[in-house]
Order: structure tokens, then sequence, then C-alpha cells
């Protein structure tokens, strides 16, 4: 094992107990396939807000908004051949929802099970808040102990202001009604950590 | 929200929020899993220490409160960020319609906020015709309930799921089925519209961070990174007091926050704004963002000396979660916006003294909130402070300065009492109980026996009983209280005989009297103080190495409070740290310093029977003395068979002149206190504090139990 301080480990479980699902994956093509899987497997997103929508959904849905330019279109194409919409115009289009947000965490913080995703760019935090599921690729490297090891790597980020960071531990939830655990609020129903080897 | 118009109402109030079963039984499931999954969160953590760093730093950030706030406004203008500073609730709202007008902003998203609700913002928007939605799932239920939150962290707690699905019928014209997760999605759908459609955004803060002028954000659900990221602009309303000098000070907070409010490792989302960011709704894709400082007599509160740490707090809840009072009448009786115990002191900062003077009086003192405060705020204290401010102002009613005038002569107070014991006999028809209330009580009072006064004070038998010890290996000044020495006596003459049994020597100095604690339970602080310095002088007159009590409350009465009245003088600060260090509790005393071994119990001479005990721990012994173990020891080494309650350090209900002014609460407490220890199927409930004794005691009598309550020095010296 090449995780001398058990980081992946505390992660994963810490992840684990907030309700994340947590998978290993050795490649971003691996990943883009565990997507592709969990789509078709989930029924098409539900909400349905009349008149925002710019067309009424027929297919499911992915936006990757933070991938690469050829990962984008590589993403795109397998997500074509299986019959999946994959977002080319703004999510602002999409508000009543999409079906899977694709993202690549920042860092992850074993502490708490918490992935960092600067979301300065508007595409990238709309993917990751409208998304019925969040799938998010970490880096097995970007783990670090807790958030005070972040520090300063956080501050830099927000000296370039603007930005919006944002730490997301497992789904949108709430206590609200007679403090009854219930997953997916405002925000995505259920999140996927795909821990990607490179240690 | 408080609209009493004095005690009565109050009262009348707080008795139909008792009768409400579901928030009843709501209020008591949440409070003992509240216990637990705080302590499973910072179960690999040093919660003192950490509550100890949050304090320090607060503290400072609160005396260079202007400075954080010049200091973020430079480098928020920086940025481009406007920011304002309101000097009250009534600017701060007229600032923020201004900007809504300003930006043509007519529909209105909001992510919860404490501070907003402080201001009655919505109320304000609304009124100039403008749309406002909460979207927080409990705020979005009570603003349409046109009600306030119950709870800081869970605005509905109060509300049943039938309630909601009722609710959500009306709103959506549908009828709604009673199912939480389905009730969820409704809110899910309905609101995901209000934020397409919204033009602003409101949301509060968590942090302010003058360092980068950042501001964080923790939620659950995920909408107030909707609310700051959707609509064309953002207005930040934050209370001064958020303001912190580095990203640092804020993830400190947040690694205590969570775990204390709701027993989360951290909250699903925290969100790090810094200036505006990308919004494609706006025309140059650029979000126009405000941020409106409230002051509110914040700066003022943080001039203050003896006040500015309320200004601590981190809006967690936790005072809220384990009061005993909140439990029985939940958080629309506790508070008027803000609720619990933090609630009960800044509503006369915030919202005034008409508001604050019922409100301030419902703290029974159990100290439950001090010992779970995220930022160390000693809450019971400062509602104290809070209750002597409305006096001084309103005036003293006729009960506590008669009670303080007697008070102040032992020599009044103790004849008082030797008359009362001459008249009581048609009520005891010769038993130790009264077995009719005197007319002076009303009917409410009815849920217990009061004892009777016993016919020769402790004071009187002392020289009678006191026993010359050879070589001690202590000696200790006896500090009875008044219940003992009046109705308890043979309390004391047990720990007397035991103390004596194991080399300690005793003097008990026939000057002290009432410790003080009842007239500073009523804001009299002027004759606490009087009384304090009496009792100190007799006590500081013997040459003892303890000052011991049974009575816990006394004992932490004698210990932190003296320490605090007396602090300003006439007495120097080394006589008083002497005195208030020499104080212990009698079980502290026994098991810690004196030792008392296991084998002094099984000795022929000590021949009482064993049977199955469990243990009350008074408040202010295991909270204000901070004495949890030695009972425990005790106990154990008596031979007994100790069966520990599930709600052992849970408050009994009777907190002095408390249970005088709120009969119907004290009674709810301790029926519940009682039903607690019932399933522990004791014969016998020890506990060391003669006022516990007396409440137990009273409400088991008055049910016809049979079950006995006996002091801790009964069961370790039995003849």
């Amino acid at each position: 094992m090449k995780d001398p301080d058990g980081l992946c480990d505390i992660f994963k479980r810490k992840a684990m107990a907030v309700s994340a699902i947590v998978k290993d994956v050795d490649s971003l093509d691996n990943a883009f396939e565990y997507a592709i899987e969990i789509c078709k497997k989930k029924e098409a997103c539900k909400m349905m807000n009349p008149g925002f929508d710019s067309q009424a959904k027929s297919e499911k849905i992915i936006s990757a908004p933070g991938l690469s330019e050829d990962m984008a279109e590589k993403f795109a194409d397998i997500c074509m051949e299986q019959g999946i919409d994959y977002a080319q115009d703004s999510l602002r289009n999409h508000l009543s929802g999409i079906d899977i947000g694709f993202t690549t965490a920042d860092w992850g913080i074993a502490e708490t099970g918490t992935l960092v995703i600067d979301s300065s760019m508007e595409e990238l935090r709309l993917a990751t808040m409208i998304s019925e599921i969040h799938i998010a690729v970490l880096q097995k490297s970007r783990i670090v102990k807790d958030s005070y090891e972040l520090e300063d790597r956080l501050i830099q980020s927000m000296q370039k202001s603007p930005n919006y960071m944002a730490f997301i531990t497992g789904a949108s939830r709430t206590a609200d009604i007679e403090r009854v655990l219930a997953i997916g609020v405002h925000g995505p129903l259920e999140l996927h950590i795909l821990m990607l080897e490179d240690l | 929200m408080q609209s009493a118009r004095n005690i009565k109402e109050y009262r009348k109030e707080i008795g139909e929020a008792i009768k409400n079963d579901f928030l009843r039984s709501a209020m008591d499931k949440f409070a003992v899993a509240y216990r637990d999954s705080r302590k499973a969160a910072f179960s690999d953590m040093n919660v003192d220490a950490i509550v100890e760093e949050v304090a320090c730093a607060k503290d400072s950030a609160i005396e260079n409160m202007d400075k954080l706030y010049e200091q973020f406004k430079e480098n928020a203008s920086r940025a481009g960020i406007k920011v304002h500073l309101a000097s009250n609730a009534r600017e701060a709202n007229e600032i923020i319609a201004k900007i809504a007008q300003e930006n043509n902003a007519s529909k209105i998203v909001k992510s919860k906020s404490m501070t907003a609700e402080e201001t009655l913002l919505n109320h304000h928007l609304e009124a100039l015709g403008m749309e406002v939605t909460e979207t927080d799932l409990g705020e979005w239920i009570i603003q349409l309930r046109h009600e306030g939150p119950s709870h800081m962290v869970m605005p509905a707690i109060h509300l049943s799921r039938n309630q909601v699905a009722d609710l959500f019928s009306d709103v959506t014209g549908k009828k709604q089925d009673a199912d939480i997760e389905r009730l969820v999605k409704v809110a899910r759908n309905a609101l995901r519209q209000k934020y397409i459609e919204a033009d602003m955004g409101i949301s509060g803060a968590n942090f302010a961070i003058a360092d980068t002028a950042t501001i964080g954000l923790t939620t659950n659900e995920g909408n107030a990174r909707l609310v700051t990221t959707l609509p064309r602009v953002h207005v930040a309303l934050i209370g001064l007091e958020k303001l912190v000098p580095t990203l640092h000070d804020a993830l400190r907070i947040n690694k205590v926050l969570p775990k204390n409010a709701t027993g989360q490792a951290i909250t699903s989302y925290v969100t790090w704004i810094t200036g505006p960011n990308d919004c494609m709704a706006s025309k140059d894709s650029r979000k126009v963002m405000h941020i409106v400082f409230l002051d509110n007599g914040r700066r003022a509160l943080a001039a203050d000396p003896v006040f500015s740490e309320v200004l601590r707090c981190i809006r967690c809840g936790a005072c809220a979660n384990v009061c005993p009072v909140y439990r029985m009448v939940g958080g629309h009786k506790l508070g008027h916006i803000y609720i619990g115990a933090i609630g009960l002191i800044v509503t006369y900062f915030y919202h005034g003294r008409d508001k604050a003077k019922n409100l301030v009086q419902n703290c029974i003192n159990c100290g439950a909130c001090k010992s779970v405060c995220a930022a160390g705020i000693d809450l019971p204290s400062l509602i104290k402070e809070v209750h002597s401010k409305v006096l001084e102002e309103e005036g003293h009613p006729l009960q506590s300065v008669l009670l303080g005038k007697m008070l102040r002569s032992r020599k009044l107070f103790h004849t008082l009492l030797r008359s009362a014991q001459k008249a009581q006999k048609p009520a005891t028809g010769g038993s130790s109980y009264l077995r009719h209330l005197p007319h002076v009580f009303s009917k409410e009072h009815n849920f217990r026996l009061l004892p009777a006064i016993a016919k020769t004070p402790f004071r009187d038998m002392w020289e009678k009983i006191q026993t010359e010890v050879k070589s001690p290996k202590f000696t200790v000044a006896l500090f009875s209280g008044c219940v003992q020495d009046f109705v308890y006596p043979e309390q004391l003459e047990a720990a007397v005989k035991f103390l004596a049994d194991h080399d300690v020597a005793v003097e008990f100095p026939m000057d002290q009297s009432c410790c003080g604690l009842p007239v500073s339970m009523m804001g009299e602080k002027d004759d606490a103080w009087a009384v304090a310095l009496k009792n100190m002088k007799a006590l500081n007159d013997t040459n003892c190495d303890y000052i011991i009590t049974l009575c816990a409350s006394c004992a932490s009465h004698l210990k932190h409070g003296y320490a605090k009245i007396l602090e300003n003088g006439p007495t120097d600060k080394k006589t008083l740290e002497k005195f208030c260090s020499k104080v212990v509790s009698f079980s502290q005393f026994a098991n810690d310093i004196v030792k008392v071994p296991a084998e002094s119990f099984q000795q022929k001479d000590f021949k009482a029977e064993k049977s199955k005990v469990t243990w009350h721990a008074p408040c202010h012994l295991c909270r204000g003395m901070g004495i949890k173990n030695a009972p425990h020891e005790l106990i154990e080494k008596s031979g007994h068979e100790f069966v520990r309650a599930k709600e052992e350090e849970t408050c009994c209900g009777f907190g002095g002149s408390y249970s005088g002014k709120f009969p119907g609460i004290s009674a709810e407490i301790l029926a519940a206190k009682l039903a607690d220890f019932k399933q522990t199927g004791a014969k016998t409930i020890i506990t060391e504090c003669p006022g516990c004794i007396m409440q137990l005691r009273g409400g088991l009598e008055k049910q016809g139990e049979d079950i006995e309550v006996r002091h801790l020095a009964e069961i370790l010296h039995q003849p």
C-alpha cells in the first residue's frame, strides 16, 4: 500500500459515514465509464419547472465543465454513444436539474471526508449544485490530514479574488422535519467519490 | 417571540406550551439524542482545549472589532464588494431594501440568517412589495406559518410531519402525505422555481475573514450555494461579531460549530466566497455583491467589561439543546428571536428590556448551557447580570427586596425560621412534611410536598454532637447552608460523625448564614455582596484547612459565586483566592482528600443494609464544582449495588426560588427526572444537595412512591 499515513483510508471511512459512495478508479477513462453506468441505471431527472428548460427532457444529461478540452471531447463522445446528452450549452438552461455533474476535486480532507473544489467558474459550480448525482474524481495524492493543512493553499486562492471555494461533504441533507435525516434537499441527492490511484 | 406584558402572562403562555404533547416528546427525544451525538462527535478531540482556543480568539477579535471591520472593508472594496455598516436593525433593512430597488430586484431568495431574523428583514422587504422566500427548509416552513424560529439551527423543531404535510398541501394545492422524504422533495421542487426567478439572494455568514475579505457559510441543504450563485445580486447581512482576522480562525471555529450544533463532524457544505464571482445572469457576467455589517448594539457590547463575552457566541444552539427549561417549553417561550441561554441574554441588548424582562427570569441556573458552550461563555452568570440590570431599571419587586433585607441580618432570618417552625404545626399534622400548603402558595405549587422545619436546628445541636478529635489529619470548617441547618440537621450530624471517624476535626462557626445564592438568583446584587462578606468573615475566623459543605449549591456559590461577587473588594485578592480555594464538597473531601478506603465500610460497625441505589448528580456539584467521580467511587466503596440513571446529570427542577416562580416547569422537570430514576429499579436515590433532596422527596412522597432519597453523608455514616 502506498498510503503511509492511512489518509486515503480515513478519507474513505469519513466520507462513507456521511453517505458518500466511494470507489477506486485507476484512470479518468475508468471514471467516465463509471459515470455512464450510474447514469444509465438512474431514472431521468424528474424535477420539472415549466417554462425554464430550453427543451423538454427526453434524455438524460451529464455535465462535466471542469475537464480539459480533449478530455471533455472524449467524455462527450462516450455519452453520445450511450445515448446520453452531454451538456454543451450553459447550465443556466438546465436549472431544473441534470442527471450527473462530473467534476475533479482539487483536494480531499481526510479528517472529515471532505472534497475541496474551487468553484469559481460558474458552470462548474452549477454542475455541483443542480445535478441529481454529483460524481467527483479525487486524486489520492491530493488528500491532506485536516483543514489546517490546506490553509496556505486556500489563502492563495482567496487572494486571487473573486473566488468561490466549496467544501463538500456527503450529499445535500436536512433534518428540519422532526429531526429525521433526509438526503437531497437543494443539492445533489447522491455524492460519488472516485479515488484515483496516483500515489 | 415575546408578547407577554408581565410575568403572569408569561407564566400563562408557558403553561400552554407545557401542555403541547408533541412539543414535549420531540424535545425529550432531542435532548437525549443530542447528548449522545455530541459526545460521539467530540470523541477524539480535547473539547476543553479547543473551546478555550475559540474563546481566546473570539475575545481578541471582539476587542479589535472596529479595526477588523476597516480591514475587511478595505480588502472587500478593492475586490469590488460594496460594504455597508448599519447602526441598527431598521438601518440594515433600509440599506438592503435600497440595494434591491437600485437593482430592480423584486423577487428575493434568502438562505438562513439569524441576523436577518434579528432585524425582521422579511417584514420590511415584504411591506415594500417585494417577494421574499426563505429557502432553508425549516425557515421556509416557519415563514409559511408566519412564525419565528424555535431553535437557531432547527427552526421548525416544534412542528410535526403532519403539520408540515398540511401546510404543504395548502401551499401546493395538492394533498401531501406526511412522509418526510416526500415533503422534502416538495420543498426541493417548489423552491427551485424560486431560485430561478429570483433577482437577488440574501445570505448571512458564519465568518467574515478580514485578511482576504472572504465570507464563510456553513449549510447542510445546499441552499446558500444556490442563493449566492443564481440571482444576479448577492447581499450578505452579517453581525459585526462574525469578523475574524484570518482563515485559521474560521477553520478553528468550524471544527467546533457543527459538532456542537448537531453532532456532525462538518456540515455538507462550507462555502467560502471572496469577491463578486462569475454570474451569467448579470449583464457584465459579474455578480453585484454587497455586504451589510450590523452593529445594533454590538460595538457597545464589545466595549462592555462584563458582557463582551456574549459576542463570542458562534450560534450553534447547544445552550438550548441541553437546557431543561427549553426541553419543557420549547424555543418560542424560551426566547424572543434568539432562543436558549444566549437568547435570554442578547434579547435585552438587541430587542430591548420589554422583550427581555420576563424571559431573563426563566433560568433554573443548572449550568448545563455553560458546560457545552462552544465559546466558553459564562451564560448563567450573564443571565443574572441582565436580570440585575432589568431590576435596576424597572425597580425591585417587593418580594426580592424583603428577602434581601432579611438575609442581610442573620439574626432576623433565623428568628423568622424559628417562629415558622412553631407556626407550621397545623400544616404538618406532626409529620415531617407540610401536608397542605400555606395560602401564599398557589395550587400550582402542589406537585410536591414541602418538608417541615426541624424542631431543633443543627446550630442548636452543635454543642452536644461536636466530637473532639485527637491529632486530627485535617481541620475543616463546616458550612451548613440554611436548608440543612433548619430542615435536615440529621444530614450534617451524619457527616460530622463520619468525619470524626476518619480523624477530621470539624468547626462550626456560628456567625454563618444563608450563602446568598437565593438573592443572587433574584438579581439582588447588593444583598448578595453583603451576605457573602459576612460568611467569608465567619469562616475565615476559623483556622481550617478546608471549608466543606454538604450542599452543592452553597459549595459552588461560595467557591465560584463569591469569587465574582467580591472581586471588586473590599477583601484583598489573595485572601479571596485563598478562601475560594479552600471550599470543597463533602464527597470531594471524603474521597479525594481524606481518601476514605473501601475497607472502612466492611468493618462490623458499618451495619448498613446493602441495597440497590442510584445517584442524582446535583447541577452545582457535577457542573458547578466539576465533581463527577468522587460520589460514584464512594458509593462503590460503600458496597451498595450501584445502578446509574441515564439522566443522572439532568436538573431535578428545583433551582431554589426558580421553582417558586415557575412551579409548572419545575413540576414537569421533576416528573421526567423521577421517571428516569424509576427505570433503574433502585430503592434509594443518593445525592449531595439538600435542595435536590427536598424536591425529589417531595415529588416521591406526593406520588406515594416507596423510594427513599438520602444524602451521601447518611449513606456513608450509618449508626
